[in-house]
């Protein structure tokens, strides 16, 4: 436990979806919540690399936004460095943003088009107040530099340059304001495969040489397989299972975890006919009662329906089904 | 060769040459493409953003945005010339004997019309069939790819359908009128992981079972692999080489493709780091003379930057445009 840098417990957001006023009052329909996470817990340890994972509306963005402050959570509770993040206070969240910043998906959204370069990235430094005058260029250039860029690129305007180079203009800024810890949400997801190759391996240098800890999103499994060190499985808004990286992929415990790694195409021309997932994930306003995965699991049994899971340890993590739970798992090894 | 090439090729593609004129000089955004598809094949067409795969789909069809146009080369289907058909000509083979699946299925699709409309006005286009008999088809159809309870969601809208259900309707789509090729550019890349490994398994049975040939095009490797029995990969509008998905996947000869197998991640691997290619892809204004790879390449030797390299033929009926390969040819 000592050892971790961010851990959330509990943590849930729900976003309001209903109808206005009037037409519920007419249409005599309640108020609608979609659950875009529900308890989710986890741990990331320093200097590790932690990915979540799942399919579109699975809860990942939902939840990389509340842990840099983006989203305030419904309920639960965010712990960074061993303090617990406060919502409320507008100073003790200020402290806490200069050490954790956050990398998104589309470099050409995600950079001020009227901004040179050397401003977009001397933003934190400024407002942080971490360095004066003539200083803050200089830092600019080295950040550059780092990134594989070089310091006069400056004076350019984003449009100048191509999607992997914009995507390092964006870690360049997030490394400005000197943070422990980067939300990186689907960093190389729109980028091509040679330029994506360059952005990780970027990234895992500056992880080596500053002690950086990640919190990856990517739907891509193997770019999490090539990048972290644990993994979390995220389904409809529910953390169903966390493991070791290798683990994950060579003993898969969740039943939604197995269907997905089967699913994905991969080079290897292992020539196994892959196991198409069935059927699709459900709409979140209304989830499944009990397991949310029990109507595409194919080991369903009948308190899947009515009794949601709770976490059981694996080897190397754990998992949220019942079929891991222990009274279960020693039947099935006496049956075996 | 191998045996598939002992019939004439289904379609065949002739140093196929795209242009774009604009004002500051004309851009070649593919120069001299050639390759064939055998009956029943699965071409991968791969590549990265702009090296003109989508491109070389879209001048097969006929659909060039202007003002791009085709200024060389020819494309035959089964023997007959169709780069030089008139519109309205291109447009009878269009969906009739060629189909088409997009990225997009949102975008491919009319919002304003139903899917049973849609799909009966295509199938009757094309084939002289009643309405009654159109329908029925379609309804046979769209369970054939995986649509549950089809008779009653026929009349559905498409924004009824999910992301992945409206992929399938537009495979249906595409196949409706018995198409024998069926290009799909980037069917998958707007669906999540689970959903993809579905409408690529049911796009290749599907051909299969009628004996349709496709033309896949994506960046995504692993599908190619998976899928594709020949693989054609493009580097800045060039074909850069072309053989068996297995050759080329696994022991790519052109540098550019073993550079970009190195760079894909793999779900089996131990490397710490991947393989990267410096630099990017020249832009259409700046390809540089010689081969287009040699500034990136880390083979390159002077006559790479003199001269542009020829498609060779290798042993495993495989063609790789790299003078590396040249004077080892000469010796066999």
């Amino acid at each position: 436990m000592s050892d971790a840098l961010l851990s959330v417990s509990g943590l849930t957001r729900r976003f309001d979806v209903s109808k206005p006023l009037l037409n519920r009052v007419i249409e005599r329909e309640d108020r609608q919540f979609l659950t875009a996470a529900a308890d989710v817990a986890f741990e990331i340890r320093r200097g590790e690399t932690f990915a979540l994972v799942g399919e579109s509306g699975s809860g990942k963005s939902t939840i990389a936004k509340m842990i840099v402050g983006l989203l305030e959570p419904s309920e639960g509770e965010i712990r960074f460095d061993g303090k617990g993040m406060d919502f409320a206070s507008g100073s003790a969240m200020r402290a806490l943003r200069r050490r954790f910043q956050m990398i998104f998906q589309d470099p050409f959204a995600s950079l001020n088009p009227r901004w040179r370069v050397g401003d977009i990235i001397a933003e934190p430094i400024r407002t942080f107040g971490l360095l004066r005058g003539a200083a803050i260029g200089a830092e600019v250039g080295r950040l550059l530099d780092l990134v594989g860029l070089s310091a006069s690129d400056a004076e350019k305007f984003p449009h100048e340059f191509s999607g992997g180079q914009r995507q390092r203009i964006a870690i360049a800024r997030a490394l400005s304001s000197k943070p422990e810890f980067i939300v990186c949400d689907e960093p190389t997801s729109a980028l091509d495969v040679s330029v994506q190759a360059q952005i990780l391996n970027l990234m895992r240098d500056l992880q080596d040489e500053f002690g950086l800890t990640y919190l990856l999103i990517s739907h891509d499994l193997s770019v999490v397989r090539h990048m972290s060190n644990r993994i979390g499985v995220l389904y409809l808004g529910r953390l169903v299972e966390v493991a070791e990286a290798k683990r994950l992929f060579t003993e898969p415990q969740h039943p939604y975890t197995q269907m997905l790694l089967a699913a994905v195409p991969d080079l290897a021309l292992s020539g196994r006919r892959r196991t198409p997932v069935t059927g699709e994930i459900p709409n979140p306003i209304n989830p499944p009662p009990g397991c949310a995965f029990h109507p595409r699991c194919p080991h369903v049994m009948d308190h899947c329906r009515t009794d949601a899971p709770a976490s059981h340890p694996t080897a190397s993590g754990e998992a949220a089904c019942h079929l891991l739970a222990p009274s279960r798992a020693a039947a099935q090894t006496a049956q075996d | 060769m191998t045996a598939i090439s002992n019939k004439p090729p289904l379609l065949s593609v002739r140093d196929l040459v795209v242009e774009f004129p604009t004002r500051r000089g004309t851009l070649r955004a593919l120069d001299q493409v050639s390759f064939d598809i055998a009956e029943g094949e699965v071409l991968g067409m791969v590549g990265e953003s702009g090296a003109g795969k989508s491109l070389t789909g879209a001048a097969i069809i006929g659909l060039l945005e202007p003002p791009g146009r085709i200024a060389g080369g020819e494309v035959w289907l089964r023997g007959e010339r169709i780069d030089n058909l008139s519109v309205e000509k291109m447009r009878r083979i269009r969906g009739r004997r060629i189909g088409m699946v997009f990225q997009d299925p949102l975008t491919s699709l009319n919002p304003l019309y139903t899917v049973a409309e849609q799909l009966i006005e295509t199938i009757r286009t094309h084939i002289d069939v009643s309405e009654k008999e159109a329908r029925k088809r379609a309804i046979a159809l769209l369970d054939r790819v995986g649509i549950p309870a089809a008779a009653r969601r026929i009349d559905d809208y498409p924004h009824h359908f999910s992301g992945g259900m409206r992929q399938r309707v537009v495979i249906a789509l595409a196949l409706s009128a018995e198409p024998e090729l069926v290009i799909a550019d980037e069917p998958t890349t707007a669906l999540d992981v689970s959903g993809q490994a579905q409408i690529i398994d049911v796009l290749k049975d599907i051909c299969a079972e009628r004996g349709a040939s496709v033309m896949l095009i994506t960046h995504d490797m692993g599908v190619i692999a998976e899928t594709a029995d020949r693989v054609a990969v493009l580097y800045a509008g060039r074909m850069a080489e072309i053989g068996p998905v297995r050759d080329v996947v696994q022991a790519a000869e052109h540098p550019y493709t073993a550079g970009l197998m190195g760079a894909i991640p793999t779900l089996t691997q131990t490397a710490d780091r991947l393989t990267q290619i410096p630099g990017s892809m020249p832009r259409l204004n700046a390809i540089p003379q010689g081969c287009a790879f040699n500034p990136r390449c880390p083979r390159v030797f002077d006559r790479c930057r003199a001269e542009r390299p020829e498609l060779i033929a290798r042993a495993s009926g495989r063609h790789v445009a790299c003078w590396l390969y040249e004077t080892e040819t000469e010796n066999v």
